[in-house]
């Protein structure tokens, strides 16, 4: 860990005026000059701990005031601002009401002592968990090298990761709360330093590996998360989140699966299916959709979109276990619903 | 040696109890009788250093803070197999807070690799190459990353079938004699047989070598099974890691450490710097975990110890996590062929096993004994083969090698139990001859519900149940070279004084047990003292030796101290000291009601401040089995595990394991359970979470951490119970024995039968992962 100066920000405006880069910038091209912020801290002190990131100056964002609050409206829908804790989130009422698959998920993350300090904004902007990305010994396309071990059909050691989109880059995204804010069509407040804001679908939050190496999300230099903000559920609103681990007691996600749909009796009018540990970020299964929309919900049709999620799947050399790992998963989740 | 007879109880209570009489020492005490009969010993007795532990009052080497004292840090090659050049350390010297960098160099001895460059060459990553001596860790660290090494890169071979193979890199070019920390007792070879990087075979141990003859016995078989069994690389972990905190002024060289052999760490350390081991003292108050692999001072203690020298500061150096993946241990794989067969009856004609296994660069990648001995075979063959590669070295691991093997052993001979449509239990009671293991078979599947157990790949539904057995034998080990002091101090007081080290397992506490029950005092009167090699020599914790060394010599030694203190009574109340006992903290007369003393009262008759008495441990009453020079029977367990197997997702979880053991005489219960525990949780842990993960292009392990190193936590844990077998055979004043090592032999066995009886399909590698069930159940395309 190298030395740095500490700044705690006052407010948005004071952290967008100290801030020069990303996580993301500062390990593709490694400036050592770079001020960046903190909220939990969990993400970001483990890339100083491994020696990646050499911060010049660390910004908190944590006590800034105002970005602490969760907030449900039948008609706003929930907002919940980025510095809320994964442990608030978990014991809110109205979100295990109104949006069980995002309680779910949010309670099968991290462990009951990490979820008390990170923080939903610092959640989904965290970087992936490829062990060789974490690696200060290897050099992988994500940090400006020049090739990706976990890839190699002999030598990758990539049972962890991705099966879909994994034509770049074959890390799998690491919130798997992610996955149930995309499946409830969640939007992002983003504000910049001139002061303005913008709000961005859960959808073009992330960044595929084929648009760019370097990012997982569009944050820039001079952005930050404000707040995240739900749509109100309908009456007709139904979701169900399942995470698959190797180990139960705190573990990061091999298969996880949210799925959010409107029914109407039995019947699926519309549905939300996002698969998390698939890809390099979080996946909307459009396949699964189509293939389970105006269907009864029963387990052949939930089979059917299950299959029909896997069909573009392009299992590496370790990991073909995913595949069925993802077919039981989803058709699991859709059938939580019914 | 003058000797008397005395009477023993024999055999397991509620099953075959009976008398043997033994010619003992005239100076050991009387017989005790079975546990029933007695006070403290075989009580669950909380141990007494719990409240220190749980509130985190305990000094564990890592808290050792002195004055003046400097941290240091340990840089570690990031390469697999070079040469260095050279070493540029001018950055680093010049940091603000360095005050001294040690290079590892170049010492050729007899025997070793000629090596002929100025430092050592490196042969896997996270090899030791120097040190740096600093105000703060943090100094220390960034000094370290200053360090320039000029590596002169060479090829490498890191999976254990490339390094098999003839045109592979070579990982040494000659014959390597040095064993490295620890490795298994018995299956060792000198390395300097073989070709390429296959050293061996190892053939024999002290069980002896091959029997019979083996295309006979398969000749007469009706049945054969022929498998092959594969286990992965498996790191210690310890919840400490290793390190020293080194002291050395000009009169001793004090060393804090981490270790389960403070007198192999003193006479390593008093080796390598010319130190008679009287200048040399180490000291290990508290220890977080060493599973085998902290036996020796490693290469740390004498960096510490070399940089305490050219700074004249003590220096504290323990090392990380990473450090303790890549470079401080692990339990080597194996590939095991084995080959049973049997006839008709069930009677065994004939065991073929050949191994290869790779402690990366060290030697003891052996699968143990237990294919040798735990049944009744004549007809019997091993070939363990070494194969050295370019990682880390392995060191002993609880019951180095019969982990692996029982993995194999245990699951063959459930398959030879199958072709002969019979029960696994039933069928072990047909070949195993261990009285034992044979009433742990009872009260286990009693306990565990054996006969629920339907036939295999008969459950129904996507999570399917299923239930295994699985065993194992460890042979009684002592070690002679233990001895104890026992002090009565005048005014009251007892304190017992040894260099034997409380590895965590308890041993404070089950000294302080013996010395209660033998002076009728309670646990909270005696106060322990060791682990400090300026007290007489106790044995290292490993070969699970520890209870079964120093418990006698402890017992001998509180006996001796007791009838010297009560001749004095005897003398103050002109009667025979044999006329006199002692019970509930006093002194009593057998006979007369009207003669009695406290325990403090009788203290204040000394004449001197104190009464001290040093016993050491004597030879097994009715002697060693030869020509081994081993104690009489073994230590055999029976574990029963219930699975649950998802047949959609794959994965396995353990819902319950009932561990059937014994270890002699029973000490104290609660702290057997919880190391009964402990290594059934390593047990679980390995048939289905840890493995080391290397990759094969880099040489790096991927893995090196607490967060993708998979160890189970609280909801990985299965239900564990324990059936704990009395079993006294008059060997020693205390007849107890260790059960560390037994703990851990069995379950990844028992695991693997049941996943088979959920399932129906068997595995023959572990670690056991949702990725292998499901192409097992050919559900992966």
């Amino acid at each position: 860990m190298n030395k740095f100066s500490w700044y705690e920000a006052k407010s948005v405006e004071d952290a967008l005026e100290q801030v020069n880069s990303t996580l993301s910038d500062e390990l593709y091209e490694p400036t050592q000059k770079a001020s960046v912020f903190k909220s939990g801290g969990i993400d970001v002190f483990d890339w100083v701990k491994e020696g990646l990131l050499k911060p010049q100056k660390i910004i908190n964002i944590r006590n800034i005031p105002g970005l602490d609050q969760i907030s449900y409206d039948r008609k706003e829908g929930l907002h919940i601002g980025s510095n809320v804790t994964l442990a608030e989130i978990a014991s809110n009422p109205e979100i295990k009401s109104q949006y069980l698959a995002l309680h779910q998920a949010v309670n099968h993350a991290a462990t009951p002592q990490l979820r008390n300090v990170s923080t939903l904004g610092g959640n989904i902007a965290q970087r992936n968990r490829c062990w060789y990305f974490r690696s200060a010994d290897h050099d992988c396309f994500r940090k400006g090298g020049d090739r990706c071990f976990a890839r190699h059909s002999e030598t990758g050691e990539n049972e962890n990761h991705a099966i879909l989109d994994n034509g770049t880059c074959v890390s799998v995204h690491a919130s798997s709360i992610a996955t149930a804010l995309m499946a409830f069509n969640a939007s992002v407040v983003i504000a910049n330093a001139e002061g303005k804001q913008k709000t961005v679908q859960m959808d073009d939050f992330f960044v595929s590996a084929g648009e760019d190496i370097a990012m997982e999300n569009i944050l820039q230099a001079k952005e930050i998360i404000t707040e995240i903000i739900l749509p109100p559920p309908s009456k007709n609103t139904k979701s169900a989140y399942i995470k698959q681990v190797a180990r139960e007691s705190y573990d990061w996600s091999l298969a996880d699966v949210a799925v959010v749909m409107e029914v109407s009796g039995n019947t699926c009018k519309s549905a939300s299916i996002v698969l998390g540990a698939a890809a390099p970020v979080p996946y909307r299964s459009v396949e699964a959709q189509q293939a389970i929309e105006s269907k009864t919900i029963n387990s052949d049709n939930a089979t059917a979109a299950a299959k029909a999620a896997m069909t573009k799947a392009r299992p590496l050399s370790k990991n073909d276990y995913k595949v069925p790992l993802f077919v039981s998963t989803i058709k699991q989740t859709i059938l939580e619903i019914a | 040696m003058d000797t008397r007879k005395e009477k023993f109880p024999y055999g397991i209570p509620g099953h075959n109890l009976s008398e043997v009489e033994r010619e003992i020492p005239v100076e050991e005490p009387p017989v005790w009788p079975i546990n029933d009969k007695l006070k403290v010993i075989g009580k669950r007795v909380t141990r007494i250093d719990a409240l220190e532990k749980v509130t985190g009052k305990a000094i564990y080497t890592s808290d050792i803070k002195l004055p003046g004292m400097l941290y240091a840090k340990i840089l570690r090659s990031n390469v697999p197999h070079a040469t260095i050049s050279s070493i540029d350390i001018s950055k680093a010297k010049s940091l603000p807070g360095v005050h001294a960098i040690h290079l590892i160099e170049n010492t050729p001895k007899e025997g070793e690799e000629n090596s002929t460059g100025k430092y050592p060459m490196v042969k896997y990553v996270g090899q030791p190459l120097a040190g740096v001596a600093a105000e703060s860790l943090e100094i220390a660290k960034e000094a370290v990353s200053l360090i320039k090494v000029n590596y002169e890169k060479k090829p490498f071979v890191i999976d254990l079938e490339a390094a098999m193979e003839l045109n592979a890199p070579i990982v040494f070019d000659a014959p390597i004699t040095k064993q490295q920390d620890g490795g298994d007792v018995g299956e060792t070879h000198d390395g300097s047989k073989g070709e390429g990087n296959v050293r061996g075979p190892s053939t024999s141990s002290f069980f002896g070598g091959p029997r019979g003859n083996l295309e006979e016995g398969f000749k007469e078989a009706d049945v054969v099974v022929e498998r092959t069994y594969r286990t992965q690389v498996h790191t210690h972990m310890p919840l400490e890691t290793h390190g020293v905190v080194v002291d050395w002024n000009a009169d001793v060289m004090t060393v804090y450490a981490s270790t389960q052999n403070t007198a192999a760490v003193r006479n390593e350390m008093a080796s390598v710097f010319n130190l008679p081991k009287s200048k040399v003292r180490v000291i290990c108050e508290f220890m977080g975990g060493g599973f085998g692999a902290k036996h020796s001072a490693g290469s740390f203690g004498p960096m510490a110890a070399n940089l305490a020298k050219k700074t004249g500061r003590p220096i504290w150096l323990m090392l990380d996590r990473q450090e303790e993946h890549l470079a401080e241990g692990n339990r080597p794989n194996s590939i095991q062929y084995l080959k049973i067969g049997a006839k008709k009856d069930g009677t065994l004609t004939g065991i073929q096993q050949r191994s290869h296994g790779t402690a990366g660069v060290g030697l003891g990648a052996g699968v143990g004994r237990i294919a040798q001995i735990l049944y009744t075979c004549p007809n019997f063959a091993t070939e363990q083969y070494d194969v050295l590669t370019n990682a880390g070295p392995g060191a002993a691991w609880r019951a180095p090698g019969n982990v692996q093997g029982a993995f194999g052993l245990e699951q063959a001979i459930d398959e030879i139990a199958e072709k002969l449509n019979l029960d696994p239990l039933s069928y072990r009671d047909h070949i195993d001859t261990s009285e034992v293991r044979k009433v742990e078979r009872q009260r286990g599947a009693e306990l565990f519900g054996w006969s629920r157990r339907k036939p295999a790949g008969s459950s129904k539904g996507i999570v399917k149940k299923g239930l295994g057995v699985g065993q194992s034998t460890w042979p009684r080990f002592v070690s002679l070279d233990s001895s104890v002091e026992i002090k009565i101090h005048k005014g009251g007081g007892v304190e017992i004084r040894s260099s034997v080290q409380d590895i965590g397992t308890g041993t404070k506490t089950i000294l302080a047990q013996v010395v209660a029950e033998e002076l009728g005092l309670q646990v909270k009167d005696i106060k322990v003292n060791i682990g400090d090699t300026f007290f007489p020599v106790g044995p290292g914790s490993g070969g699970s030796v520890v209870t079964g060394s120093i418990t006698p010599p402890t017992r001998n030694a509180a006996f001796e101290a007791k009838t010297a203190l009560l001749k004095l009574v005897a003398k103050k109340w002109e009667t025979d000291s044999s006329e006199l006992v002692m019970a509930d903290g006093q002194v009593n007369h057998k006979t007369n009601t009207d003669l009695k003393m406290s325990f403090k009262e009788a203290t204040k008759l000394m004449r001197t401040s104190q009464i001290s008495k040093i016993a050491s441990r004597s030879d097994d009453y009715g002697g060693f089995q030869q020509p081994w020079g081993l104690a009489y029977g073994d230590l055999g367990s029976v574990q029963f595990a219930e699975v649950s197997v998802n047949t959609d997702t794959g994965f396995v979880k353990v819902d319950r394991v009932v561990a059937a053991h014994s270890c002699g005489r029973p000490l104290n219960i609660g702290q057997l359970e919880s190391q009964i525990n402990g290594g059934v949780i390593q047990g679980v842990s390995y048939a289905l979470y840890e493995n080391r993960v290397m990759d094969n292009s880099t040489g790096h392990m991927m893995n090196a951490n607490v967060d993708q190193y998979k160890v189970p936590f609280s909801m990985e844990i299965p239900e564990i119970e324990t059936v704990i077998v009395e079993e006294y055979s008059g060997r020693s004043s205390t007849d107890a024995y260790g059960i560390g090592e037994p703990a851990n032999i069995a379950t990844a066995a028992a695991i693997a039968n049941a996943v088979y009886n959920a399932i129906g399909v068997r595995l023959y590698e572990i670690p056991i992962t949702p990725s292998s069930i499901l192409k097992a159940l050919s559900k992966v395309s």
